[in-house]
C-alpha cells in the first residue's frame, strides 16, 4: 500500500525524460506524489502544505542535471529543503552554571522517563558533569521506582523517593539537593500529561517556575500522526520548550513528526532515542531523517552522482582550456570557488580520473578557507579586461584592486605570482605533449594559494 | 484527581471533542451551504487526512460523498453527518465486545503491542473490569525487561484485587507465562491477563520471544491464549498499519484495545484499519484511571471524529 516515492515517481517521469528547466507541469506533479508520500510518512497537513508550496517555488524554472528525470529532481530538491527545514547541525544540550536543570516534558508513554536516564548517563559519562535525577511523577505506579532503577544502571546518582509529596515538594527537594551535594546537572522527570489538561500543564508551569530550567526538552515518539503539531505547538505555548527528543527511531515508522514538531515550534531536534537500552541515544541527524521521511535515499545518491558527474564535465573542459593555454583569472576564481565549496578537498581539477596527487596536496595545504575568500575578493576587484589580461596590471592598478578588495598590494602580487606560475606550467604542459602529462605531474606548489 | 468522575459519554465526548476541534472548525468553516464541487471535497478529504484516517480512506470517503451529492446545495450539518455515516459504517462490523470465552478455564489474554502503549495500564482496567463481573482474575507479569515494570503491574493488581504472577528481572516471559497458566489452572481462575515487555514490530528478535510465548502456553493448553489484544495507542500515525501487519503475523493478534483518546488524536487510523484487516475493536481508553476502560461506539466515535459530538449526546 505505501508505495514508495521513488516508485510512484518513477512511473510518472518515465516518459518525461526531458532535458532542461523543471516546468510548472513537471513540478505540479511531482508534488502531488510527494504530498501523498508526505502524508503517508505522518508529516501533519498544514506543515506539509507550507512545505510544498516552498519547494515549488524553488523548484519551477529549475535546471534538471542531465542524466536524472525532472522528477528525480525535483525529489532532490525536496530532500535538501527538507534537511534544511530539520534544522542544520547538531544541537547540543545547553548547561549553564550548576546546578542546571534539564526538565523532561511530554505525553503519557512517550518515553521521557528511559530519555532522562539515557541522557543523565551521557551527560555524566561523555560530558563528565555530575549528574542527579529525580522524578516528579507521583502519578503513574512505580514510575519513581522505575527511574530509580535506571539511574542504577546509569550508575547516576537519584533523588531518594519519599511518600506524601506532590510534583513541586519533590522538585524542591531536588534542587536543594543537587546544590547541596555539588551536582553540575539535574534532570527532572515528569509524569505523562496530554497537552490539553489544563491542571497538569499549570503543575508544569509551576515546576518550570521554581527550578528555572537551561533546557525544557519535548520527549515525543516518532511513531506519532497528525497530533505531533497539537502536542509540540501546546507544550511550547505553555512552558516554553527549548528543544525535542525523538524517541523510537528504531522502529520502522517514517517518523514524519519530526518536521511536525519541528516546524510548528521552531525548536531544535538534540537527540534521537533509537532503542530502550540506555546507552541507545543518538544525536539527531537532519539527512538520515529527510531520507528516511521521503524514503528516498536511492533518489538523492543518484542526483548526487549525476551532479558529479557534470562537475567532472566541467572539470574536463576545464583542462581542455588548461591545455590550450588560456585560463585566465576568472577560470582561476572558480577554480578557487570550488575548492571553497568542497571544504579544502580540491576543485574540480581534483575530480579528474588520476588527480589523487592534486587532492592530496591540497589537503596538506590544508587550505585556509578565508584566504581563498582573500584572493576572490582580489579578483573581484579586478576590471574584466584585467582578468582577461593579467600583464596590464601594474602599480596604480593593483593599488585600486587592494584597497578594493581590502587586501595589500602584497597580496594581490602573490595572487598575480601564483596566476603566472600556472601559465608557465601551462606551456611546460604543452612541451611534454599535453594534457596527460600536466595531470600526471600535478599542479605546482605555487598554484596552491599560500 | 479529586474531581468528581465524570460519566462515561461526557469524558469519551470531552475527549473526542477536543480530539475533532479542529476537524470540526475546519469543516465547519468550509462548508456553509455552497454548492458540493470539487475544491468542497478536496478541503474535506483534507480535515479528514488531519484526523488521521490516512490519504487512502479519506480519498475512498470523499469519493463516497461525490457520488451522492456532488453538485447540490450542501449544509455543513449534512456533510459531516454524511462523512460520519460513512466511517460509522466501516467501523460496525469491528465493534466487538471481548468476547466471554465461559467453555475456557482459565481463559488466557495475551497484551502486547509497541512501546508505552498502555498494555500495563490496559491490563489493569480490564482486570478491575473483570472483577467487577464476578470473576476470578490473575495477571502475570511477563515484561521482565522494562526497568520496574513488574512493581507496575503489582500495584494494578492490588487496585484491581488480582494476584499477580511475578518472575526474577530479566527472567524468561515465556518461561513466566507457562509457570502463570500452570497456577491459573490449578488454582481455578476465570481469567488469566499476560503482560508483555512493549516491542517495537520491526524487532525480529522481540518478535520472535513474543511468538515464543504463545507456543509455550499452547503446550500446557491448544487453544490458548484464546484471545491476543494489540494495544494501540490513539496518538499512533500510518506506523499502525506496519504494527498491525507484523503483530498479526507474529501472534495472531485477535483484536485491539485503542488507548489514549483522551488526548487530541483522533485515532482515525483505526478506520483504515478497519477496512484493511476487520479485526475487532473491543474497547477504547480514555484516561488513566482504573475506569477508563470502555466499549467502542463505532456512532459515537465517527460523529465524534467529525465533532458531532452535541447531537449525540
Ligand atoms: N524501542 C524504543 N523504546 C523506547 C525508546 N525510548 C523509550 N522506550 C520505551 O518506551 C516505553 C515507555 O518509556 P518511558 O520512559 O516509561 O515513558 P514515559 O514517557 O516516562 O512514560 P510515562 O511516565 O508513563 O508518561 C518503555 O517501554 C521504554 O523502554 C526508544 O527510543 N526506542
Ligand atoms: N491519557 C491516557 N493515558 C494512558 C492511557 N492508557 C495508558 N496511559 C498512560 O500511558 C503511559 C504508559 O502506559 P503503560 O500502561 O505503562 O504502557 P505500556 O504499554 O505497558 O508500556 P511499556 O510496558 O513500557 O511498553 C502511562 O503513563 C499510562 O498512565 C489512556 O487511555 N489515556
Ligand atoms: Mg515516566
Ligand atoms: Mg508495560
Amino acid at each position: 500500500m505505501f508505495e514508495n516515492l521513488t516508485t510512484r515517481l518513477g512511473n510518472l517521469f518515465d516518459r518525461l525524460r526531458r532535458r532542461g528547466a523543471l516546468t510548472e507541469a513537471d513540478v505540479d506533479a511531482a508534488l502531488r506524489e510527494i504530498r501523498v508520500a508526505l502524508l503517508e510518512a505522518d508529516v501533519a497537513l498544514p506543515v506539509v502544505r507550507d512545505f510544498v508550496q516552498s519547494v515549488r517555488e524553488r523548484a519551477v524554472g529549475h535546471e534538471v542535471v542531465r542524466s536524472v528525470t525532472p522528477g528525480q529532481m525535483v525529489v532532490k530538491i525536496v530532500h535538501d529543503r527538507l534537511v534544511e527545514l530539520l534544522g542544520g547541525a547538531h544541537a547540543e544540550l545547553r548547561l549553564g552554571s550548576p546546578p542546571a536543570v534539564v526538565l523532561m516534558v511530554g505525553l503519557q508513554g512517550s518515553g521521557k522517563t528511559t530519555t532522562t536516564a539515557k541522557l543523565a548517563r551521557f551527560v555524566q559519562q561523555k560530558l563528565r558533569r555530575r549528574v542527579l535525577v529525580a522524578s516528579l511523577d507521583v502519578r503513574r505506579p512505580a514510575a519513581r521506582e522505575q527511574l530509580a532503577t535506571l539511574a542504577r544502571q546509569a550508575e547516576v546518582a537519584s533523588l531518594p523517593i519519599l511518600e506524601g509529596e506532590d510534583a513541586l515538594l519533590i522538585a524542591r527537594r531536588a534542587l536543594d539537593a543537587a546544590r547541596r551535594g555539588g551536582f553540575d546537572v539535574l534532570f527532572l522527570d515528569t509524569a505523562g500529561r496530554l497537552h490539553v489538561d489544563e491542571e497538569l500543564m499549570a503543575e508544569l508551569v509551576a515546576v518550570r517556575d521554581l527550578a528555572r530550567p537551561a533546557e525544557i526538552l519535548l520527549v515525543a515518539d516518532a511513531l506519532t500522526g497528525q497530533d505531533a503539531v497539537n502536542v509540540a505547538r501546546t507544550f511550547d505555548e505553555r512552558v516554553g520548550i527549548t528543544g525535542i527528543v525523538l524517541t523510537r527511531l528504531d522502529g520502522d515508522a517514517r517518523g514524519g513528526a519530526a518536521l511536525s514538531m519541528r516546524a510548528v515550534t521552531g525548536k531544535p531536534i538534540k537527540f534521537v532515542g533509537v532503542g530502550e537500552k540506555l546507552e541507545a541515544l543518538q544525536p539527531f541527524h537532519p539527512e538520515r531523517m529527510a531520507a528516511r521521511i521521503l524514503d528516498m535515499g536511492d533518489v538523492v545518491s543518484l542526483v548526487e552522482k549525476a551532479a558529479e558527474v557534470v562537475d567532472r564535465e566541467q572539470a574536463e573542459k576545464m583542462a581542455r582550456k588548461l591545455a590550450k593555454g588560456r585560463f585566465d583569472l576568472s577560470d582561476l576564481k572558480s577554480q578557487l570557488e570550488q575548492m571553497r565549496r568542497m571544504g579544502g578537498m580540491g576543485g574540480i581539477l581534483a575530480q579528474l580520473p588520476g588527480m589523487g596527487k592534486i587532492r592530496q596536496q591540497l589537503a596538506e595545504a590544508k587550505l585556509d578557507e578565508k584566504m581563498i575568500i582573500r584572493q576572490c575578493a582580489i579578483i573581484d576587484s579586478m576590471t574584466p579586461e584585467e582578468r582577461r589580461h593579467p600583464e596590464i596590471i601594474h602599480a596604480s592598478r593593483k593599488r585600486r584592486i587592494a584597497r578594493g578588495s581590502g587586501t595589500t598590494v602584497q597580496d594581490v602580487n602573490r595572487l598575480l605570482k601564483q596566476h603566472r606560475q600556472l601559465q608557465d606550467m601551462l606551456k611546460r604542459v604543452q612541451k611534454a605533449g599535453g594534457l596527460k602529462g600536466l595531470l600526471g605531474r600535478g599542479l605546482p606548489p605555487g598554484l596552491l594559494p599560500r | 484527581m479529586s474531581e468528581p468522575k465524570r460519566g462515561f459519554w461526557q469524558r469519551l465526548r470531552a475527549g473526542l471533542a477536543r480530539s475533532s476541534s479542529a476537524l470540526k472548525a475546519t469543516i465547519g468553516s468550509i462548508v456553509r451551504r455552497r454548492r458540493l464541487d470539487q475544491a468542497l471535497l478536496d478541503e474535506l478529504e483534507e480535515a479528514l487526512i488531519l484526523a488521521d484516517l490516512g490519504v487512502e480512506v479519506a480519498q475512498e470517503l470523499v469519493e463516497g460523498l461525490r457520488r451522492e451529492r456532488f453538485g447540490r446545495e450542501v449544509s455543513e450539518e449534512e456533510v459531516r453527518t454524511l462523512l460520519a455515516t460513512h466511517i460509522a459504517r466501516i467501523l460496525e462490523p469491528v465493534a466487538q465486545p471481548l468476547p466471554e470465552r465461559p467453555q475456557h478455564r482459565p481463559r488466557t489474554i495475551l497484551v502486547a503491542g509497541v512501546n508505552g502503549v498502555g498494555k500495563t495500564t490496559t491490563i489493569g482496567k480490564l482486570a478491575a473490569a473483570m472483577r467487577r463481573q464476578g470473576k476470578r482474575v490473575i495477571l502475570a507479569a511477563c515484561d521482565t525487561f522494562r526497568a520496574a515494570a513488574v512493581e507496575q503491574l503489582a500495584i494494578w493488581g492490588e487496585r484491581s484485587g488480582c494476584p499477580v504472577v511475578t518472575g526474577a528481572a530479566g527472567a524468561d516471559p515465556a518461561g513466566l507465562a507457562y509457570e502463570a497458566l500452570q497456577r491459573a489452572r490449578r488454582e481455578g481462575y476465570d481469567e488469566l491477563l499476560i503482560d508483555t515487555a512493549g516491542r517495537l514490530q520491526n524487532r525480529r528478535e522481540l518478535m520472535e520471544e513474543l511468538a515464543k510465548i504463545v507456543r509455550v502456553l499452547r503446550k500446557l493448553d491448544p487453544s490458548a491464549p484464546q484471545d491476543v489484544l494489540l494495544v494501540l495507542d490513539a496518538t499512533t500515525g500510518q506506523n499502525a498499519h506496519s504494527q498491525m501487519t507484523i503483530f498479526r503475523e507474529m501472534v495472531d493478534v485477535t483484536g485491539l484495545v485503542v488507548t489514549k483518546l483522551d488526548g487530541t488524536a483522533k485515532g482515525g487510523v483505526v478506520v483504515a484499519l478497519a477496512r484493511r484487516f476487520g479485526l475487532p475493536v473491543h474497547a477504547i481508553g480514555v484516561g488513566e484511571d482504573i475506569e477508563d476502560l470502555r466499549p467502542f461506539d463505532p456512532e459515537a466515535f465517527a460523529r465524534a471524529l467529525l465533532g458531532l459530538e452535541e447531537t449525540v449526546f
